[in-house]
């Protein structure tokens, strides 16, 4: 069994965007799904600070401290894209009109319940940027994480234990053990690692799993 | 005649009082009146309570701010990042007073308070920590939270030209909060690259009309510190 290493699960987030979605990476690792969208797929990227049409990083000395993204990156602008103020950009997530949001976790629920803002922990200064808006704004949030922390915890879980970002707004996790939906009816295996079987990822999460028949 | 640009940012925030709130444009670095805020903090006032989307980057703008002690409140959506430091040790010290705020949250009750709404429902929040105690309707099938706007002193906010009836135009995304917090706030001052003559603007680029904004104050060089 190989687990997929993070440039595989961006590549594997990234075969489920399809042409002509507007989609927003959240920051950290989903900001790599952009590296594995094919050239001769027009997928629009729109960032919450306020740009949609985002390219790519610019050249090494193009850099310019007033085009960035939401992780204060530099990017380019493609031709056809535009800039807005911070209402509109969230009009755009709570409007319902960016088709798919890809945001990293500390724990999604088999509902979809979503924890990825705060671990709560005594001394920890909070941040929640975007993530709430862009959870439940968006017409389809993916996840993207490992499956297990590091010290073997399962991330998919019955019922979040750190505070939520959002309630049942998740439909799909992309984990380097395999890919899941969640919802209403609870978690199904979308697809998984060779070497992996139901029972085995039943074991590691510790949730209710079925195999997603319906799934392509 | 109506003329808004004032000579010098010593000029622009020349009557920010002790406890004023005070919208901050800017989202990182970006946008971020680094010149209009070293003007406040050579004012010498305190006690004040900004509203800005982060809380400092590094050691200018806002964080030179709160490393001043100049700052008894934020209201902001994302405090904690690599380069906070000063906002950090404040914070934990119990210098500073934090109200965390969804992102989107914070631009529509920014919004909000431009627009002379009451107050907003919102679905950013419902369930969890930062809606607790706030009042929820469920309005078609969807839960939604009620926020109150958000209103200021003054904002300070960096555009990248004016003419002298305020309207702005902003560079790249730099814009982000500007146009909103130049709405909300009672009086509203923008640093710009270049303050321009009176119709050189083209009307339909106009990104905030003049009737939002009360002060205008040409800086040089838009990239000058940003890049530093």
């Amino acid at each position: 069994m190989k687990r997929l290493d993070r440039d595989a699960m961006a590549a594997r987030v990234a075969r489920d965007i399809p042409e002509g979605a507007y989609v927003n990476l959240g920051i950290g690792l989903p900001t790599r799904v952009a590296d594995f969208l094919p050239i001769d797929r027009e997928v629009i990227l729109q960032s919450e600070n306020g740009l949609i049409g985002m390219g790519p990083a610019p050249a090494k000395g193009e850099e310019d401290p007033e085009l960035i993204n939401a992780g204060k990156q530099p990017v380019t602008l493609l031709a056809g894209g535009a800039y807005f103020h911070h209402a509109d950009s969230f009009a755009m997530m709570r409007g319902g009109h960016i088709d798919i949001c890809v945001l990293g976790a500390y724990q999604v629920s088999v509902h979809g319940d979503l924890a990825n803002w705060h671990t709560g922990a005594p001394g920890a200064i909070p941040a929640v940027g975007g993530a709430m808006d862009l959870a439940i704004g968006a017409k389809r949030t993916f996840v993207m994480m490992d499956l297990l922390t590091r010290d073997g915890q399962s991330k998919l879980v019955e019922s979040c234990s750190y505070p939520l970002t959002g309630l049942a707004c998740v439909s799909r996790v992309y984990t380097d053990h395999g890919v899941f939906n969640v919802g209403p009816g609870g978690a199904s295996v979308v697809d998984m690692i060779d070497g992996l079987t139901l029972e085995d990822l039943q074991e590691l999460t510790g949730v209710p799993l079925r195999l997603d028949v319906d799934a392509g | 005649m109506i003329d808004k640009s004032v000579t010098s940012v010593r000029d622009a925030v020349a009557d920010i009082a002790d406890g004023a709130s005070v919208m901050i444009g800017g989202f990182g670095t970006a946008g971020m009146p680094d010149e209009l805020i070293d003007a406040l903090i050579d004012r010498g006032v305190g006690g004040l309570t900004i509203i800005n989307n982060n809380a400092g980057n590094g050691e200018a703008g806002v964080a030179a701010l709160i490393k001043a002690g100049r700052v008894r409140k934020i209201i902001c959506s994302f405090p904690r990042q690599h380069d906070s430091h000063h906002f950090d040790a404040r914070f934990r010290a119990g210098e500073i007073e934090l109200e965390l705020v969804p992102q989107g949250n914070l631009a529509a009750r920014i919004q909000a308070a431009g627009a002379g709404l009451g107050a907003i429902f919102t679905p950013t929040g419902y369930g969890t920590l930062l809606a607790e105690g706030k009042e929820t309707r469920r309005i078609d099938g969807r839960d939604y939270v009620l926020e109150y706007p958000i209103h200021a002193d003054f904002a300070l906010i960096k555009a990248h030209c004016a003419d002298r009836w305020g309207n702005l135009v902003y560079r790249k995304t730099a814009r982000n909060f500007g146009p909103i917090m130049a709405m909300a706030a009672r009086t509203a001052i923008a640093q710009v690259t270049q303050i321009v003559p009176l119709g050189a603007i083209d009307p339909e680029t106009v990104v905030t009309p003049g009737v939002f904004v009360q002060r205008v104050v040409a800086v040089g060089p838009a990239n000058a510190r940003a890049a530093a």
